[in-house]
């Protein structure tokens, strides 16, 4: 009774709009005439991505994409494919590959996405770590330990051209070998989890959905560079990620995959959950250093780097989750391997949590080298509610925002850093033409502000004055002389802080100044914000041509800012107004906007 | 559990991974697996797994293994539930709340249906078995 | 105003104990007594610090330093408005200031009756369900102004 085929089509926003429903009711009735209702199941589904190529049609279970379907196609697929087994090459996404995409285990190249990082979530379950060794699990532990040589180790992770995803990008290989060629002795190596970046979930999810591979790369980085104890200093704001963790390190000492003498090789390791408590700034090594101490998270000026002094004075390597997560990849597969995969400066691939005003928000891993573009309309299905593309911000409170004119810029550490932002953590925030930039400035600069440790002065006190002009133009009682300030203070900060928090923090500013101006000019000389957001700068205004004159607004109003008489257009006296928005709620004719 | 010497390890991973490849090649087990990250709970992702349990009961299925795994990454459409039925492509459903659990028994297990509007995409291919 | 003192449970102080002897063990140790009282009291800090051996003011700083942690009791029911970037752009600000306004507190407040206390927080992670509030560790999602009325209606029925 089972079906032998399906006739999957997209039934997201996009693929409505351009034809999709169409091509479903199409498909019934020609597979009703072509009597085969009940071998082959048209189902519609949910968005299944590439939204500019819908409408999306695949077919079950040999997984050919079709793309950009018509109605008057849908005879053809059921004659040709469904009837004949022929694949209709002329419909799938490009001709030239499309042998490829006729059995499904080759790779589907239409999904933009490619996931090491993220390779087992989803797919095991993170409380077995039976479920972990299935899957290549503490494989690379076993390579290491009985065939490699801690300088060999060092040496592949070089090869690899892995770099830091914590946000700077610091070569990973490179950390190592520093701490590698201390004098032996206590060395640590400690996990930096503490994700602090609002918006940005990554390292989060990695470490639910897969907590050993944390633990076998802690164990591999500690036997490369000679440390016998690690530290995961994590969020305690993570309970399912802490849960989770703290189970698989039973597990594994259990197995005899932690602790003293892992399977039988002499070489012992440990690894330690220490809590972070809410503090940004301990995302910096060595504020998250003295945070493990028991201290206030507050950063030291480098050098020494924590890799030739870092816990209690120890040689340390700080490495963060999804670098991490790669290294038991890299060492199973091989750095050549690794290296093939993205530019010519940024190997691998990164994660980004996708949100803000995108129709797909969620979890994301594409190869370095993808394109904004490709993210947010292919992958993310664009922007909800049918509004324009504004702006991306990447790097979170450090980074900077992106306008259109880059949406094709392909990722990775050193464009970002061309175009005024940064690789970051990987949040991923889209923006449409309903968000001020110059509020969500002050909305980082708040934070940053408010994040600040007070240790240094251009951080602590640059980032309030800066946190003061912003809200000085957003209250429409800015001067053209501030941006001059502004510009002043952002380049103080960026030279004279003491760590990366300071020197990154006036990245939001930097970026709004250098795109978006026009609109900074307009909240000082216009008082107008063109998003609506800044409330003291909205201008509530009641078209007179759609006015009943039916007086509710004038009922409604707390301030008696409106005024009219019966029948006839009001008005509202801006003097008195106080923005509440009730008027505009309570028209049921429409008639007043905002601006 | 002993501590594992390094044959110990090897034989484990080989047995593990045949015990999975079996579980294809028997054509018995029907695997429901439900995402349980932060996100997928926070969207119900426990009343649907609950749902489901309280539906194959009800139905008195025995063939079928439920179990969880993290963040598939699909945040939009939490809870996610992936079905795994011998004979059928495997899909995953999202914005699966308890009455869709219910239904996904009913029409996709034991009717051997796929169900409209909830199927998505796996969002990448699987570099662990496509190696 | 009088309150009762708190006293040292002897889960807690079998923990400290325990923690005593390792290295950078005052967060670990802090972090254990928000778990058991909500909040950390003067005097559990005070006896902490004389078991631990650490300054008072050492841990005051540590306190103050970071956000998680509270030196007053939360309301029965703590209701934490997201307002990482997604929630932000999304409305999270409208959210809170709603929950304000009906309650009539201000932010990191508690109502008299000590049913409900308001406070913003940093990203809690389900961008795809901003904005968001948590009421005790239970999630709401993809709320609105109008969501707010009922959720603390439910609060109240719960008693």
């Amino acid at each position: 009774m089972a079906y032998e085929s399906y006739v999957l089509v997209c039934g997201g926003t996009a693929c409505c709009s351009s034809g999709g429903t169409t091509v479903v009711e199409t498909f019934k009735k020609e597979l009703e005439a072509a009597g085969l209702k009940d071998k082959v199941q048209v189902v519609v589904t949910g968005c299944l991505g590439f939204c500019e190529q819908g409408p999306i049609v695949k077919i079950l279970p040999q997984g050919t994409f079709y793309v950009q379907v018509k109605p008057e196609d849908v005879k053809e697929i059921v004659a040709e494919h469904l009837v004949k087994g022929r694949v209709v090459q002329r419909l799938c996404y490009d001709p030239e590959q499309a042998k490829k995409l006729v059995a499904e285990a080759n790779i589907p190249f239409y999904q933009k996405q490619y996931r090491i990082v993220l390779r087992n979530c989803g797919i095991i379950d993170p409380e077995k770590i039976e479920d972990y060794i299935a899957r290549d699990g503490y494989k690379a532990i076993e390579k290491v330990l009985f065939e490699m040589t801690p300088e060999q180790v060092v040496e592949e992770i070089l090869k690899s051209g892995l770099r830091g995803r914590g946000g700077a990008g610091f070569p990973t290989g490179m950390k190592w070998k520093f701490a590698q060629q201390q004098p032996k002795g206590q060395k640590y190596m400690v996990c930096n989890a503490d994700e602090g970046d609002p918006g940005a979930y990554m390292d989060r999810s990695t470490l639910e959905g897969d907590p050993h591979s944390i633990l076998e790369a802690m164990t591999i980085a500690g036997y490369a560079i000679g440390a016998s104890k690690g530290f995961i200093y994590i969020r305690a704001e993570y309970p399912l990620a802490i849960e989770r963790l703290q189970i698989a390190i039973k597990q594994a000492h259990e197995l005899g995959l932690l602790g003293e003498d892992i399977l039988g090789s002499g070489f012992s390791f440990d690894i330690e959950l220490r809590f972070g408590a809410g503090a940004f700034v301990c995302g910096e090594e060595t504020a998250l250093l003295q945070s493990i101490e028991g201290n206030r998270g507050m950063p030291k000026p480098r050098p020494p780097f924590p890799a030739v002094k870092g816990l209690w004075g120890r040689p340390t390597v700080i490495n963060n989750v999804e670098t991490l997560a790669n290294i038991p990849v890299i060492i199973n597969k091989g750095a050549d391997w690794f290296n093939k995969i993205g530019t010519a400066t940024t190997k691998g691939t990164k994660v980004f949590a996708l949100t803000g005003k995108v129709n797909n928000s969620g979890l994301i891993e594409v190869p370095m080298g993808t394109t904004l573009r490709e993210i947010i309309f292919d992958i993310g299905g664009g922007i909800r509610g049918g509004h324009q593309f504004k702006a991306a911000q990447t790097g979170g409170p450090s980074g900077g925002i992106i306008p259109p004119q880059f949406l094709d810029t392909p990722i990775d550490y050193e464009s970002l850093a061309k175009i005024g932002s940064i690789m970051g953590s990987g949040g991923l925030i889209v923006m449409d033409e309903t968000d001020c930039v110059v509020d969500v400035a002050r909305f980082y600069l708040d934070f940053t502000v408010d994040e600040s440790c007070g240790k240094c002065a251009p951080c602590r006190i640059g980032g309030r004055k800066l946190l003061n002009y912003l809200k000085k133009i957003t209250d429409g009682r800015g001067t053209e002389q501030d941006i001059k300030d502004m510009q002043a203070i952002c380049d103080a900060m960026n030279k004279a802080s003491l760590c990366g928090l300071g020197q990154t923090a006036s990245n939001p500013v930097r970026s709004t100044l250098r795109y978006f101006m026009d609109e900074y000019m307009e909240h000082i000389k216009d008082k107008k914000c063109r998003a609506g957001k800044c409330t003291k700068l909205i201008q509530y205004k009641i078209d007179p041509a759609k006015c009943k004159g039916c007086t509710l607004c004038a009922r409604k109003c707390p301030a008696n800012a409106i005024t009219g008489t019966v029948k006839q257009p009001h008005v509202i006296d801006p003097a008195k107004c106080i923005k509440c928005g009730q008027c505009e709620l309570n028209c049921k004719f429409g008639a007043i906007s905002h601006g | 559990m002993a501590k594992l010497t390094l044959a110990d390890l090897r034989k484990m991973r080989e047995e593990k991974q045949q015990a999975m490849e079996m579980r294809d090649a028997s054509n018995k087990d029907v695997q429901v697996i439900v995402g349980m990250g932060t996100c997928g709970i926070a969207a119900g992702a426990k009343d649907t797994f609950t749902a489901l349990v309280n539906a194959i009961n009800e139905k008195g299925l025995t063939n079928v293994l439920i179990r969880q795994t993290g963040c598939m990454g699909l945040c939009h459409s939490e809870p996610t539930v992936e079905v795994v039925v011998p004979g059928m492509p495997t899909v995953i459903y999202g914005n699966v709340d308890a009455a869709t659990a219910k239904s996904l028994v009913e029409k996709h297990i034991v009717g051997h249906q796929l169900i409209d509007d909830k199927i998505l995409d796996r969002p990448s291919i699987d570099i662990i078995k496509n190696a | 105003m009088s309150k009762e003192l708190e006293k040292m449970t002897p889960e807690l102080r079998a923990f400290i104990e325990e923690w005593k002897a390792k290295p950078g063990n005052l967060i670990m140790v802090l972090h254990r007594v928000q778990q058991t009282y909500g909040y950390i009291p003067r005097e559990i800090a005070i006896e902490t610090s004389e078991i631990l051996g650490v300054p008072l003011a050492k841990i005051y700083g540590v306190i103050t330093f970071y956000n998680f942690f509270r030196l007053r009791k939360a309301g029965k029911y703590n209701i934490q408005v997201c307002l990482g970037t997604a929630c932000y752009l999304r409305g999270g600000d409208d959210v809170l200031k709603e929950f304000e306004k009906q309650l009539g507190v201000g932010l990191n407040a508690t109502t008299p009756d000590g049913m409900f206390s308001v406070e913003a927080v940093r990203c809690l992670g389900c961008c795809g369900l901003a904005p968001v509030a948590v009421v005790n560790g239970e999630v709401h999602g993809k709320l609105s102004t109008k969501d707010v009325e009922n959720i603390i209606a439910k609060y109240c029925a719960e008693g």
